[in-house]
């Protein structure tokens, strides 16, 4: 093993030495199947930035729906590509969440932004909530309240 | 009582970012005029551009990273467009009481900075941005001027590539201006894009 190599990843072990947060990258169409589980569970998609602040405002209340049962979070960052390592994945560990987070790197916006939905004109944040029978979306931010009786009204 | 405390709760459920979703503009609608502080201290409306064929109104401000991905190629737009008449007004819709950054004379810096080639306008108590349907930063309306009216002929996104400039495959906006130019309709109207929502107090 080259000696460079081997610093390398003595740095990166020291650096992440809990665990190695990885995110993954993944375009529409590999996101989409998350978009459209077929699950007993209330699904809640937030679109969010690390440099969005309204974003990282309601955050915490994501988590906090994330811990009941009967509800899944799935955090889909939008962060530039170029920040994903420096700023992204630090922001995930930093704050320790515990809800799923993807990360969408997919240019053609004009494509997806309508595909998830019409009423969506690409404003941050934004939420997806779905159920088997019910979609709803959300071009707004929520106070805890607000964001907790939307959810409480697909059970 | 009650109504008064149900009035009072609605306050606290509005939050700082909330969108104020009017309808807004569709295409072939008629956009209004304003009359804006610029950057340097003067008064803008649409009107005082007598030579004008049409504008590329784009609502941006300082604190929205995808706005500043876009500077360099707003100011491309107008070094473009503005000698074959279609100057860019750039418009930052945030109430500078709900995010830092936004002031006027932040946006001064910001212009020097940049050396922005186009008027860079506050919309003083956010009454422009909601006529037009602006939700977020930046986006565009490109209006063509019929007469004393100015027409809303495009609406949305500047391209294709907000976070990759160098993966742009569809510059829209140039394209629907040159479809003006061309005496044509443009032939896509409206696109989207990722963007921040606008900060309001409301």
């Amino acid at each position: 093993m080259k000696p460079n190599l081997l610093l390398a990843i003595l740095l990166f072990s020291s650096y992440s030495f809990a665990q190695s947060t990885d995110v993954i990258s993944m375009d529409y169409q590999q996101l989409k199947p998350l978009l459209y589980q077929n699950s007993e569970s209330i699904q809640v998609v937030n679109f969010w930035a690390t440099w969005c602040a309204p974003c990282i405002k309601e955050l915490p209340y994501f988590e906090e729906l994330n811990k009941l049962e009967n509800v899944e979070v799935l955090l889909v960052s939008l962060d530039f590509p170029k920040h994903k390592e420096k700023r992204l994945i630090p922001f995930v560990e930093k704050h320790k969440l515990q809800s799923r987070v993807v990360h969408l790197d997919d240019e053609d916006e004009n494509y997806w932004i309508n595909e998830i939905s019409t009423t969506w004109s690409g404003a941050l944040p934004a939420t997806l909530i779905y159920t088997k029978n019910r979609r709803g979306f959300y071009e707004q931010s929520f106070t805890k309240n607000e964001l907790f009786n939307e959810v409480k009204s697909y059970f | 009582m009650k109504i008064i405390l149900f009035a009072f709760s609605l306050l606290f459920l509005s939050t700082p970012t909330k969108l104020v979703t009017g309808d807004g503009y569709n295409i072939g609608d008629v956009a209004t005029d304003f009359s804006l502080p610029n950057v340097d201290g003067e008064m803008v409306s649409l009107a005082d551009f007598e030579d004008a064929n049409g504008f590329i109104v784009i609502f941006t401000c300082n604190t929205c990273p995808y706005s500043v991905a876009y500077e360099d190629r707003i100011i491309a737009l107008d070094k473009a467009y503005k000698s074959k008449g279609y100057p860019v007004i750039a418009i930052n819709p945030n109430d500078p009481a709900a995010i830092d950054g936004d002031e006027l004379a932040n946006m001064k810096v910001r212009a020097t900075e940049k050396g922005f080639t186009f008027p860079y306008l506050q919309d003083v108590g956010q009454q422009v941005y909601p006529q037009y349907g602006a939700t977020k930063t930046p986006h565009v309306f490109v209006l063509q001027k019929e007469g004393e009216n100015n027409i809303v002929s495009y609406i949305g996104a500047i391209d294709d590539s907000s976070r990759k400039p160098n993966k742009v495959k569809k510059r829209y906006v140039e394209q629907a201006v040159d479809a003006l130019l061309a005496g044509e309709s443009p032939s896509t109207t409206t696109t989207k894009a990722i963007g921040c929502s606008i900060k309001t107090m409301r």
